[in-house]
């Protein structure tokens, strides 16, 4: 097993106002070439600035601790410098809202043709082929003409698309995409997935894919890592998680998301609301929505323990009943 | 933190703005308003807070002092005739001016003229301002081009000449001052009011008021005025500095307060003649003139950052 | 079954969208809603689902007379509300209601929870007592889940989840005969969504209100209606009671716009057949001729372009406008 990223005791912590707040704590997480892993949680669960401490895009107010290795190079001490070099190049990231992560007064082909000259020193014309090649591979019709268009000309799954092959330009080696699809509709949001399953199987890359919506890590993820107030609590191969949670936060997860191919009767919910990051309960973090709570959730905080399978989970509920 | 996830990719965005810090304590019931969050965040701007103060204590002692210097502003001292250092002993704390004058005595009544300026005259642009620009913003189509095309031809008139030919036509009177100053500077208030309103308008808890069965006047009474309070107070912050600041360039051009009344503006004209001689005549006022602006705009800044901290 | 007491027939909203013109601008109606008609019944919940720019928030919003129609009838408990002046709609708005999408800025951010859950009742209850009114606030605030002792806190102090239930509690405090849902659980987590429409279909039951509840996420839609609506375009494509229509979906839209939700199961998400739709939404200010969908259609033939398809019935409780749906 060769992990391209690894992410190593991870915590990222934001200084507000108000104090300080831990949005990632303590987060450990591994990819491989050419596996998706799919990172699920809801907002504020902290999957986003996870990657965004990878990428060295946290806001100002943020300080990350632990380690981000992409090989052998250390991405959270590395100068921006140095980071320039590799962000575009070996890990590239696709963002929730083509609209806003494209620049709006440029041309296409210049955005997509830059990356190129600016990582690999092509000339123009070299770029702008190469950008054409690339928009044909994320099959963007009449790609030629789409090149000196400018974001605001094309829709919103084309302009996905233009993310997806910018992304692409230089055949990195992890891919992050952060809500790929959230802010499409559901036949384009098809389309993107498509290309996105097609992107994994024929470039090798190692991709990681946050997202909140279940259905779409299903359908594209190998492993699946759950997070829930800045901490893992289960991970997993997609099939294990899917199949058999073992984690009450997921099992809940799991059994609220409504669908499509099964009648339910009423929904089931996961009580009380999603917690407040400044002010988090004592021990595990889920205790006061858990189901299975005992006594020992409120003083303790579960860590992720291996199980047999491969598969992880942060919390109490098996040891106790096993003592029981 | 937010619950949409469409928001979700903002790096911090969503972890930046102060939540309900403790909403299960059942001791805490009572709620945080915006108002009190803000006042809150302006305590903390020590900057804004020590530059409140200082503007609250400039302002009693302008108004409150006169009381107990033994001078009054235009009795002037035949015993002197002549601009005279500080001197203890006949009273003049800040020394005379060219005239025999006392210098403290002058400098606090222009102080009330630069302060009373500042509030009235603002008093006057922001209810000119404030209901142009609701009225603008909240109406729209018709009503909302012609009230804007007329600030636009308001805007483009040269509007110290237009202050300069009211002061030579009508006379210089005091009054008449505050609302020359009050009708140049509604002109941006108004402007400020109409784009918040227009803003507002499309809100969806606008739309939830009217499908609750609200009537127009009751919308804009409960729900568009509290919310445009926020940006008018700042701008009203920001616009009495501006105006006591025209108000001494007119009296430093001679067209302000009328002999033997004075002003800060009309008060550093009458320095920088003799600054040669005695530069106290001109520092004091100056000295006094700027400080209020400065004070003025700090804590404009503060109240823009307090009540509206997204936007900084 | 009663008397329809919603009755929309051939319902139009086109708003002037200026394409040209120096001085004199050119305007092009944008059809955001163009013909839709349909009934709801008491205690009955229609979705209407579509994509985005399909119109369906529109027409929530005229249903209402928030938006004025272009043509065509709401009638509502037998009165044409598209007839009536500012006073009479202000009167008949008792009875509907509606929950909007973002739960924060469906709330006036100066005003209290107790305040806003109020509003209606100082509109439309002007001589209850202050005592009165506080009382049927905590009742309501209870009844949706929220704790009474919050009524003094303000919307910033509250998550998003519990923002939807201020919402929902001003609709309801009235005890209103419709509600219309605008995406009521779009922006919220999963965890909460669940529960804010277990929460509606409560109150729907206790209170025998009709839902109209206008979403893009089918699933959601599938567990709260009786009958659904499919809009492409601000047009019908196919209306009918919500078993047949995920059992055996006629358009050719809504059977890719069903195989297009992804499912949360890998074997099955991974092994279905999925109706790929090419290309985007054609611009709603030009639209395509006859049938709107047939750009994007893949039974798309030549009768298409030419002739606007009719809802015809298609089985028991099913309407369909394709002239091909039988193929």
């Amino acid at each position: 097993m060769t992990s391209v990223l690894e992410i190593d005791k991870l915590t990222v912590s934001f200084s507000t106002p108000d104090g300080a707040v831990e949005a990632v704590t303590d987060v450990s997480l591994s990819v491989e070439a050419g596996e998706c892993l799919g990172l699920v949680g809801e907002s504020g669960s902290g999957k986003s600035q996870t990657f965004m401490a990878a990428m060295g895009l946290l806001a100002d107010n943020a300080t990350a601790n632990g380690h981000i290795r992409l090989d052998s190079m250390d991405l959270l001490s590395a100068s921006e410098k140095k980071l320039n070099t590799v962000r575009g190049e070996r890990i590239a990231m696709i963002f929730q809202d083509p609209m806003t992560s494209l620049t709006p007064h440029m041309k296409i082909g210049r955005q997509l043709a830059e990356v190129l000259i600016e990582h690999q020193g092509v000339d123009k014309e070299t770029g702008r082929r190469r950008s054409r090649e690339m928009l044909d591979r994320v099959h963007i019709p009449e790609a030629e003409r789409r090149l000196d268009m400018y974001p605001h000309e094309l829709s919103g799954g084309l302009r996905q698309r233009v993310m997806i092959a910018m992304a692409l330009m230089c055949e990195p080696e992890v891919i992050i995409a952060d809500e790929p699809t959230t802010a499409l509709d559901v036949t384009v949001q098809a389309q993107i997935l498509d290309l996105l399953t097609e992107v994994k199987d024929d470039l090798g890359a190692a991709i990681v894919l946050i997202t909140h919506d279940l259905g779409v890590v299903a359908g594209l993820a190998d492993r699946v890592a759950v997070m829930y107030a800045g901490r893992i609590v289960e991970q997993g191969t997609v099939a294990d998680i899917f199949a058999a949670p073992t984690h009450p936060y997921t099992q809940g997860l799991l059994a609220c998301t409504p669908r499509l191919d099964v009648e339910t009767e009423a929904l089931v919910t996961i009580a009380g609301q999603p917690p407040n990051l400044q002010n988090l309960p004592s021990g595990c973090s889920f205790h006061p929505r858990c189901p299975h709570v005992f006594d020992r959730c409120k003083a303790e905080r579960p860590s992720l323990e291996n199980l047999s399978n491969g598969q992880a989970k942060a919390c109490f509920r098996a040891a106790q009943e096993a003592a029981e | 933190m937010s619950d949409a996830p469409i928001r979700d990719s903002r790096p911090g965005a969503n972890l930046s703005v102060p939540n309900a810090a403790a909403l299960d304590k059942a001791a805490d019931v009572e709620g945080r308003s915006l108002w009190q969050d803000a006042f809150r965040r302006l305590q903390a701007n020590r900057a804004a807070m020590i530059s409140a103060i200082v503007l609250i204590v400039m302002a009693f002692v302008c108004f409150v002092g006169p009381v107990l210097v033994p001078w009054s502003y235009e009795e002037i001292d035949w015993d002197i005739l002549e601009a005279t250092p500080p001197n203890f002993d006949t009273g003049h704390y800040l020394g005379t001016d060219s005239l025999g004058r006392d210098l403290l005595a002058r400098i606090l009544q222009g102080g009330q003229v630069s302060f009373l300026v500042g509030i009235l005259a603002t008093s006057v642009a922001l209810v000119i301002g404030v209901t142009v620009g609701a009225t603008a913003g909240f109406m729209g189509g018709r009503v909302d081009q012609v009230l804007m095309r007329f600030v636009d031809v308001m805007y483009a008139v040269p509007l110290m000449f237009f202050i300069i030919i009211l002061m030579v036509v009508f006379g210089r009177n005091f009054y008449l001052m505050f609302l020359a100053i009050g009708f140049v500077e509604w002109l941006t208030m108004s402007r400020i009011v109409r784009g918040q309103t227009l803003t507002l308008k499309n809100k969806e808890f606008i739309e939830a008021a009217r499908a609750s069965g609200g009537s127009t006047a009751s919308i804009i009474a409960r729900h568009i005025i509290p919310n445009v309070l926020g940006v008018v107070i700042v701008y009203v912050t920001l616009t009495i500095p501006q105006v006591i600041l025209l108000e001494s360039f007119l009296s430093f051009l001679g067209l302000g307060v009328q002999p033997p009344m004075t002003s800060w503006g009309a008060l550093i004209a009458e320095g920088a003649q003799e600054m040669e001689i005695t530069p106290r005549t001109l520092i004091l006022p100056a000295v006094c003139l700027s400080t209020t602006l400065f004070c003025f705009n700090f804590l404009g800044d503060g109240l823009r950052d307090a009540l509206d901290p997204k936007d900084r | 079954m009663n008397e329809p007491f919603l009755q929309v027939r051939d319902l139009k909203v086109h708003f002037p969208v200026r394409t040209g013109g120096l001085f004199v601008g050119q305007y092009t109606p944008l059809k955001a809603v163009d013909g839709v008609s349909f009934d709801l019944n008491p205690g009955e919940t229609l979705g209407v689902v579509g994509e985005s720019g399909c119109g369906k928030s529109t027409l929530g919003r005229a249903v209402l007379q928030l938006i004025g129609a272009t043509d065509g009838v709401v009638s509502w408990l037998g009165t044409d509300l598209t007839s009536l002046n500012k006073k009479e709609l202000i009167a008949a708005r008792e009875n509907l209601q509606i929950v909007f999408q973002d739960p924060l800025a469906s709330l006036d951010p100066r005003m209290t929870a107790g305040d806003i859950i109020a509003e209606p009742l100082r509109n439309y209850r002007p001589t209850l007592t202050k005592a009165g009114r506080r009382k049927m606030v905590e009742d309501m605030m209870e009844r949706v889940g929220l704790l009474p002792r919050m009524i003094n806190r303000y919307p910033h102090e509250f998550s998003g989840g519990q923002c939807q239930r201020i919402g929902i509690a001003r609709a309801m405090i009235l005890r209103p005969k419709l509600v219309i849902c605008d995406e009521p659980v779009s922006a919220l987590d999963v965890s909460i969504q669940a529960q804010v429409v277990n929460l509606l279909m409560d109150l729907q039951r206790d209170f025998g209100l009709a839902l109209l509840f206008i979403s893009h996420d089918l699933a959601i839609v599938r567990h709260i209606s009786h009958r659904v609506l499919v809009l492409y375009l601000g047009k019908v494509m196919e209306l009918a009671d919500k078993a047949a229509l995920y059992a055996t979906p006629r358009h050719p839209y809504t059977q890719a716009l069903l195989s297009a939700v992804p499912i949360p199961d890998p074997t099955k998400e991974r092994n279905k057949d999925r109706i790929l739709l090419t290309g985007d939404l054609p611009s709603p200010i030009n639209p395509p001729s006859g049938c709107v969908f047939r750009t994007r259609c893949p039974r798309a033939t030549s009768v298409c372009a030419e002739t606007v398809p009719e809802l015809e019935s298609a089985g028991e409780g099913q309407e369909v406008a394709c002239h091909h749906w039988q193929d």
